[in-house]
């Protein structure tokens, strides 16, 4: 009964969210294009299933994913753990020198839980889906995730690492938008958009929360950090890391066929001057 | 329902791993966990099949009307909409808007009262949103025209970076944040599906190079505007 219960409260509150945009599209479809979509049904049920899905999936990470990866965040930067291997420290933690190697595990876990929530981050399953359709099967679907996920992971990761020197976030943000420039000049045309929107899309349902918790928690247990100035911006790395990775990515497998051509090129010359050999003989 | 198995491996890994090697403590709860995974991954399949029947369609079909209508005037007014409209009311939005008002009243920047700061949350939230609907806008006009992406972005990174200059201290780090959570799991397929679907319907348009970017205009605005705003009040 609670389970019924929860569930229609949650959907409640998805229909409550998703209610202006769905009264945008279907008031222009019918006051300004005034024409019945062609399979209007199937696509009611569509938008049925997109409310119950996501819905259930909040919910499933509201039990077993959200408080979990919060407890987590919370030990891992708890200085208790953190200087567990060294109680003198524990001790003078509060008045010694910051060293951001303790927090290793703080990084392992940053880009662990950034690469796996990624992953199963639903808008960008659709954006790879229709990547991979526009592209005609040339962008992988498989390829684009991961690419994004190591992005965000990676993103994460350093942002977690400036919290605990305490640079100023504008520096690192403005070195990766260098970076992006200089990527854009080289990379395949075809992708350059398409990076661009990766970045937007990975911080969504999954990977906000529990990101949030873990910049907080790390800027409340590192000594001299503000949460409310350094708790955030991890959220700014993770959407500018996979417009890198996913330029990177494509820059790799550009390069890769086209050495690929180059061999098969090389090996059919090979076998062609054989041929003319054995023919003159 | 194999896929959304798949998907979700990699946090369970995670989690497990932590808990009980690094941490090295004993999960709570097991039972409603069991069942918040069973949810996560029902909930992933119905989702995608709701974006493949739903979502796209609708976006497109929508991308394909606009075009042969020829209407540029109620095409850019319904990217507007869209975007100021999916905006408005997402939940991490709100949550970022609210705790902005925290870090506000706490630097001193408006009264540290209840009134003060909900005022300032609800005028950051229109700001994102209004950003968002401008991003979709410029975004649409640049699909039809066919301006080469790379130069809006730099343009906008440029303005970033001066912005950076000038902005209040404590709203830098929310303002570089604000463009990630805008975009939410219903707008962006849909966003997509009308770029890709209006790129694909006018002649000269390639999908790949012009139909995608309107999330990458979608979040780069609201971080010019935030700091904006920071700098108004």
């Amino acid at each position: 009964m609670d389970i019924v219960e929860q569930i229609s409260s949650m959907l409640f509150s998805t229909i409550h969210d998703v209610l202006p945009i769905t009264a945008i599209i279907f008031g222009f479809q019918f006051a300004v294009i005034r024409k019945v979509p062609p399979n209007l049904f199937k696509v009611i049920i569509g938008f049925i299933w997109v409310l119950l899905g996501l819905s259930l999936f909040l919910l499933g990470l509201e039990w077993c994913l959200f408080p979990i990866g919060r407890l987590m965040a919370m030990q891992l930067t708890d200085p208790a753990f953190i200087h567990a291997a060294d109680p003198v420290q524990q001790i003078l933690s509060a008045v010694s020198e910051i060293d951001w190697r303790d927090y290793a595990w703080v990084y392992l876990f940053a880009f662990m839980i950034g690469f796996s929530t990624t992953i199963a981050e639903p808008s960008l399953m659709a954006v790879a889906i229709k990547a991979n359709e526009a592209s005609g099967g040339a962008i992988s679907i498989w390829g684009l995730r991961i690419a994004v996920a190591l992005g965000v992971a990676i993103g994460i990761t350093l942002g977690c690492f400036r919290i605990v020197i305490g640079d100023p976030l504008h520096w690192y943000i403005i070195a990766g938008y260098i970076i992006v420039v200089l990527q854009t000049t080289c990379a395949p045309k075809l992708i350059i958009p398409l990076a661009y929107d990766s970045g937007g899309v990975t911080t969504s349902t999954v990977t906000v929360p529990l990101v949030a918790a873990l910049g907080l928690g790390l800027s409340e247990s590192v000594p001299g950090r503000n949460p409310l100035i350094d708790g955030f911006g991890l959220i700014a790395f993770a959407s500018l890391f996979p417009i890198i990775s996913v330029m990177a990515y494509a820059w790799f497998s550009e390069a890769i066929s086209k050495r690929q051509q180059r061999l098969r090129q090389t090996i059919e010359n090979i076998s062609q001057s054989d041929e003319e050999k054995n023919n003159a003989l | 329902m194999r896929g959304s198995l798949r998907d979700l491996t990699p946090i369970l890994v995670v989690i497990l791993f932590f808990q009980l090697f690094v941490l090295q403590q004993p999960l709570p709860n097991v039972g409603q966990l069991l069942l918040g995974v069973i949810f996560v991954i029902l909930g992933l399949t119905f989702f995608i099949l709701g974006l493949e029947q739903g979502l796209f369609p609708i976006g497109e079909t929508m991308a394909h009307a606009f075009a042969r209508k020829g209407s540029v005037f109620w095409l850019l007014i319904f990217a507007f909409a869209l975007g100021f409209g999916a905006t408005v009311a997402e939940p991490a939005l709100i949550a970022v808007a609210n705790e902005a008002a925290t870090v506000a009243a706490a630097g001193e920047v408006i009264a540290a009262t209840d009134d003060a700061r909900e005022s300032y949350a609800n005028g950051l939230r229109l700001t994102v949103a209004l950003s968002v609907g401008i991003a979709l806008l410029i975004g649409v006009l640049r699909i039809l025209k066919g301006w080469p992406m790379q130069w809006l972005i730099i343009i906008g990174y440029i303005m970033v970076v001066i912005m950076t200059a000038f902005a209040p201290k404590e709203i830098i780090g929310i303002a570089y944040d604000s463009g990630g959570v805008t975009t939410g799991t219903i707008t962006v397929p849909l966003v997509t599906a009308l770029g890709v679907g209006l790129a694909s319907s006018i002649r000269g348009r390639n999908p790949m190079i012009d139909g995608f970017g309107l999330i990458a205009f979608a979040s780069l605005t609201p971080i010019i505007f935030v700091m904006a705003y920071g700098m108004l009040i």
